[in-house]
């Protein structure tokens, strides 16, 4: 973990980075912001570590938990919502057995989330599953989605 | 066989999802196995010639041959063959998948100006935009032109900023020109948060160099040296074209020391958003660029006066700046020639909802809001009727059919109630509840509130809570005085545009739909059939055939019955979800 970090502070200290930016990095490294990161990192600038937190906390982007291997994501934009985005989210958030605050299936598969709007409202219901844009969604071919990825893990 | 082929395939973000790459592999595919030399270019999904925003239709592919252009629609990779195969080769385009009347009316009414090499070029190719004359505008302007002469034709244009305020961009620049510092910033503002909106995105898409080049004679114009583009993570596809266009750029000595020959010096970084609507108000997104937490705080001192590290800064959206090679182009006279008396030039919008033809689309200010509709839309999705435009996203409002001659521009929309805004444009039908349209915008500037001020934050969860009760059915007497009461406090007294804009969906459909919210309230029910609580199921007796089809769907195993007789659903177990309803062939279930 230490290298990855000692090359982010490096490129921080080299391009006048700021905090979003080194938070940036280390989530594109771990996918997640790990705790143990944060304050090596907050120690190595002298930064207090409640900045980092302050930020990460402050923007939708940064995850202070681990995610699934798969992410589904359902738009939930104006048009989005206008044409039954909810149902969809509630669909997945079902068939992973997710309750409550949850987000991510116990087994660690899948992380469902909701986003504001990916600006592709033409093609309104939208899905995003692991960074692949679906349009005009309809609920048969998220479960068969859904399906495939339940499968691809049992085999 | 041809001497040419020419194939253009839709590759925005629209196409894609479409099946755009797969098409376009195809074509490849295909033609090396026929030995045709064609050039099969990735474009983006707006089009001069080609799919103009169309994204109802997608994947949208230009087939040319010798010149002769022919525009399908919805292809998919299967198609392909049979296009190679008797356009291409036989020279008999395929008739029935070519573009029709529809797709003519959607290009009609349009005047595309900052859309208008939009999808015409390869956007991850400078040399296609020069062959266009791109970059011409821009050393014009830095080679002729002395910059307070620059800002002159600006004003001159009347060009007013696109991101929803509408503030004169040549007096925006006046006032950073004047301001006295050694540095000075531009940033371009494609934090499009809106939900609704993807104008900014689809121009950095299908040509990101129109809006450098804009951004190279802002800053020109100011005395910057240094831009930024703050533009959403949420948009990977603009992220890397922009991130190529600008590599270009600086390849041939556009960006950089020296830039055309001349002592000035001007770059520009990407600055990515990490997911915060607040973060397009002016002062929060130079927080954010700063790396902080995206507050906005007081004005004054506006960003001109002192902004990024406390620098003059000027913050022009994406489509301001695209705008900008086509004024110097063609004379700021031409560009005030369109439009209206104090709304010039042209406006992209992103038609949304309950709509035939949804897409981008680019029309002159002052046209009407039924010639947005019912011709470049196509009218009514599925026949339904209109009940309402909701423009200006969370900021905006709604306009009715009352309004439908009304010339949209920046005065006429505000006289109203309603905003430009960015250029959202979400169609609503009968079907749509509009307390649940309101409800729907309040719990996102809510969720996106950042905090800072007590009227926003607070007042937010206040009015959320209120309409929320009214949707489920607990709506009090003299809960709408209480929202248009708390309404005006909000606007009243919050920091930035966010909270002083919220309660704009509340005070619009109260405004023009007050009937619901009375029948939500008085009478405990949705008009719309929209908000569950209210709501109630049951079987049309006559009409069920007792297929059971509802009874596997029911999630909660409410509804009982016979094979082939009429079926029943329990009340008390019915978690209105309307499944049933969905699913439903022979219409026999009562929403109500």
């Amino acid at each position: 973990m230490q290298e990855a970090l000692n090359k982010i502070i490096e490129d921080y200290i080299e391009n006048e980075g700021n905090i979003i930016s080194v938070l940036q990095q280390i989530q594109e490294e771990f996918n997640y912001l790990p705790k143990d990161a944060i304050h090596y990192v907050s120690d190595r600038l002298s930064i207090p570590s409640s900045y980092f937190y302050g930020v990460a906390t402050f923007y939708s982007q940064f995850y202070l938990k681990p995610r699934g291997k798969h992410i589904i994501t359902t738009c939930c934009g104006t048009a989005c919502h206008v044409k039954g985005s909810d149902k969809l989210y509630n669909q997945v958030r079902e068939e992973f057995n997710l309750t409550g605050d949850e987000d991510t299936s116990g087994d660690g598969l899948c992380t469902a989330e909701k986003v504001a709007c990916v600006g592709a409202c033409s093609i309104a219901p939208v899905v995003i599953v692991d960074k692949k844009i679906l349009g005009k969604v309809q609920k048969k071919e998220l479960t068969k989605v859904i399906k495939e990825i339940k499968e691809e893990q049992d085999a | 066989m041809p001497d040419q082929v020419n194939i253009k395939v839709c590759m925005g973000t629209g196409g894609i999802a479409a099946g755009g790459t797969e098409v376009m592999d195809m074509f490849r595919t295909e033609l090396d196995k026929t030995g045709i030399k064609a050039e099969v270019k990735e474009r983006s999904n707006v089009d001069k010639v080609g799919c103009r925003g169309f994204c109802a239709k997608d994947v949208l592919v230009d087939v040319e041959v010798d010149g002769e252009v022919t525009t399908y629609e919805c292809l998919n990779a299967d198609m392909v063959p049979r296009i190679i195969e008797e356009h291409i080769i036989g020279g008999e385009p395929v008739t029935d998948w070519v573009t029709g009347e529809d797709y003519r009316k959607f290009n009609e009414k349009q005047i595309k100006v900052v859309l208008s090499d939009c999808g015409r070029i390869d956007p991850e190719e400078i040399d296609a935009y020069l062959d266009h004359e791109g970059y011409v505008a821009v050393k014009k302007v830095l080679t002729s032109m002395t910059p307070e002469e620059t800002i002159e034709s600006v004003k001159k244009s009347g060009l007013r900023g696109r991101g929803g305020g509408g503030f004169p961009t040549g007096l925006k620049w006046e006032f950073a020109r004047k301001a006295n510092s050694k540095q000075k910033y531009i940033i371009c503002n494609a934090d499009e948060g809106d939900p609704g909106a993807f104008m900014d995105r689809s121009i950095i898409e299908g040509n990101p160099h129109a809006m450098i080049e804009g951004m190279i004679i802002g800053a020109y114009g100011i005395g910057a040296t240094k831009g930024y583009v703050y533009i959403r993570a949420e948009y990977p596809l603009a992220v890397e074209r922009l991130r190529r266009a600008l590599e270009h750029a600086r390849e041939r000595g556009f960006l950089g020391e020296k830039i055309f020959g001349t002592e000035i010096s001007f770059d520009i970084k990407i600055k990515l958003g990490a997911g915060a609507f607040v973060c397009g108000e002016e002062t929060a997104l130079i927080a954010s660029i700063e790396g902080e937490r995206g507050l906005p705080r007081n004005k004054p001192p506006f960003p001109a006066q002192s902004g990024l590290h406390g620098k003059p800064t000027i913050i022009n959206n994406v489509e301001t700046l695209a705008n900008l090679p086509y004024i110097f182009k063609n004379g700021p006279e031409w560009f005030a020639s369109l439009g209206t008396e104090k709304s010039k030039g042209t406006k992209v919008f992103a038609l949304t909802g309950k709509v035939n033809n949804t897409g981008l689309i680019e029309v002159p200010m002052g046209i009407t809001l039924k010639e947005i509709i019912y011709d470049v839309g196509g009218g009514m999705e599925g026949g339904k009727e209109y009940k309402a435009v909701q423009t200006g996203g969370p900021s905006g409002g709604c306009i009715t059919k009352d309004y439908m001659d009304l010339k949209v521009d920046y005065e006429s929309l505000a006289d109203i109630g309603s905003i430009m805004g960015s250029g959202g444009m979400v169609v609503l039908n009968e079907e749509d509840c509009m307390v649940n349209i309101a409800k729907f915008f309040l719990e996102f500037t809510q969720d996106e509130s950042c905090g800072k001020c007590t009227p926003c934050r607070i007042g937010t969860k206040r009015l959320l809570e209120i309409i929320n009760r009214i949707t489920e059915g607990r709506g009090r007497k003299g809960d709408i005085e209480l929202l248009l009461d708390l309404s005006e406090d909000i606007k009243d007294s919050s920091i930035c545009g966010l909270g002083q804009t919220a309660p704009n969906p509340v005070l619009s459909t109260i405004k023009y739909f007050r009937d619901e919210y009375e029948a939500h309230i008085n009478e405990k029910r949705c008009p719309a059939g929209v908000c569950a609580n209210l709501l109630t199921f049951s079987v049309i007796e006559d009409n069920c055939k007792g297929c059971t089809l509802c009874v596997k769907v029911c999630p909660v195993s409410a509804i009982t019955g016979e094979k082939k007789k009429p079926h029943l659903i329990d009340d008390e177990l019915c978690i209105k979800c309307g499944a049933c309803f969905d699913v439903c062939k022979f219409n026999a279930i009562l929403k109500g």
